[in-house]
């Protein structure tokens, strides 16, 4: 009888000491929710705009970038058209390094935070060279022109 | 459609690999698909003078490949190459005989894509990665690439190259402006048709300048520069009896 209680009371521990550990990360993490990011729209060709306006209204550039650059990427590769108009009149080069990124020239605080918040990983830059800007802001320059990073 | 990415195409053929182990499926056959061109010719062409080349020069090959940011790689089979040179005999098998003009057999021959009418590789490519533009230049949606490397296969010229590494460790000077290859993905000649949207020649016609081995233009206009000389002087193409009706013309004269 004192074995088998004996038993019982180490298969109890074990299975205590075996949900705390399954567990461990959903009561480590409860209530420290990561802060969500704040993008850095402070560069010098932004603070330079007459207007801060994107190709699109903020709300859909938000929510819908990565459509828009893979309507862009269609449009040049495989159509050959290579201007953007926008409902106002506006006129931009489908580009992602000759158009975003020469306003958002801070990959790092601007691309990178909400993509590494999200667990995304574009592979824009797996091919694309992120240009580099005056202010210095892409690192490890090759060839003192672009980054291959 | 056609706003999949690798990853996904890379799933999707998967899929239709597994599929086509199936019974009976039914399959079209397609035919190489066109689209609306860009820059407004009705079909690019260009002619070699293989005989206008200095001994040696190298001009347009290492402009090329600096503007499109190809790797140095040595050793053949990881060697990328958008134009090089070849021996005449490699680049005419069916134009050598003992009797050919020493200057002639000697002179190595300016080799590239030809941007064929009827391109083999776009025929094959099962992404639809490669394809015929309606200005008649073969281009390559490298975001759609698998690597099968079909196309490779079924180039009767060589024009094609593998990226079997990493290719960035090895562009000597990157041009930002264009962007790199990855591994895993085939890469060839585009005809510049970056820089003809912009309205400027292609790089290895720029490189090569006055010297004028190299003429670039408008197969469809008859009097554009590069049909005015072929009128006076005949021209060869490289195995034109494969039926791909290639648009790189060589002087022979």
């Amino acid at each position: 009888m004192k074995g088998r209680r004996g038993g019982l009371i180490a298969i109890g521990i074990g299975l205590a000491v075996f949900l705390a550990l399954a567990t461990y990360p959903f009561w480590h993490a409860a209530g420290k929710a990561m802060p969500v990011p704040e993008l850095d729209l402070e560069t010098p060709a932004i603070r330079a705009l007459p207007a801060r306006l994107c190709v699109a209204p903020t709300a859909e550039m938000k929510t819908r970038h990565m459509q828009i650059l893979d309507e862009w990427r269609t449009e040049v590769v495989r159509n050959g058209r290579r201007t953007f108009e926008t409902p106002d009149g506006r006129r931009f080069d489908r580009s992602l390094t000759r158009t975003c990124m020469q306003c958002h020239s801070n990959k790092e605080r601007f691309c990178d935070r909400c993509h590494d918040y999200a667990g995304v990983k574009p592979k824009c830059w797996d091919c694309h060279i992120v240009p580099e800007t005056p202010s210095g802001e892409a690192s490890a320059a090759v060839a003192g022109k672009g980054t291959l990073k | 459609m056609i706003d999949t990415e690798r990853r996904r195409l890379l799933k999707i053929a998967g899929t239709l690999i597994l599929g086509s182990m199936l019974p009976i499926i039914p399959c079209s056959a397609s035919s190489p698909g066109r689209s609306a061109s860009a820059a407004g010719a009705g079909r690019w062409g260009m002619v070699i003078d293989p005989r206008k080349c200095p001994a040696g020069c190298r001009d347009c090959i290492d402009a090329c490949h600096a503007v499109h940011n190809v790797p140095h790689i040595a050793g053949p089979g990881n060697e990328i190459r958008w134009i090089r040179q070849v021996p005449f005999q490699n680049a005419f098998p069916d134009q050598g005989h003992p009797y050919l003009d020493a200057g002639r057999r000697d002179v190595p021959v300016l080799a590239l894509c030809n941007h064929c009418e009827n391109p083999p590789c776009v025929r094959v490519c099962p992404t639809k990665a490669t394809f015929r533009r309606s200005d008649g230049i073969v281009v390559m949606d490298y975001h759609r690439c698998i690597g099968c490397r079909f196309c490779i296969a079924a180039c009767p010229y060589g024009s094609r190259s593998m990226n079997f590494r990493d290719p960035r460790p090895f562009i000597r000077t990157v041009n930002p402006d264009y962007p790199t290859r990855t591994r895993g993905v085939v890469e060839k000649c585009n005809f510049c048709e970056e820089r003809l949207a912009k309205g400027m020649p292609p790089a290895c016609v720029e490189a090569c300048g006055k010297r004028g081995a190299l003429l670039f233009g408008d197969m469809t206009d008859p009097s554009s520069e590069i049909r005015r000389l072929m009128k006076d002087r005949p021209t060869i193409r490289r195995r034109p009896e494969l039926g791909t009706d290639p648009h790189v013309f060589y002087i022979v004269s």
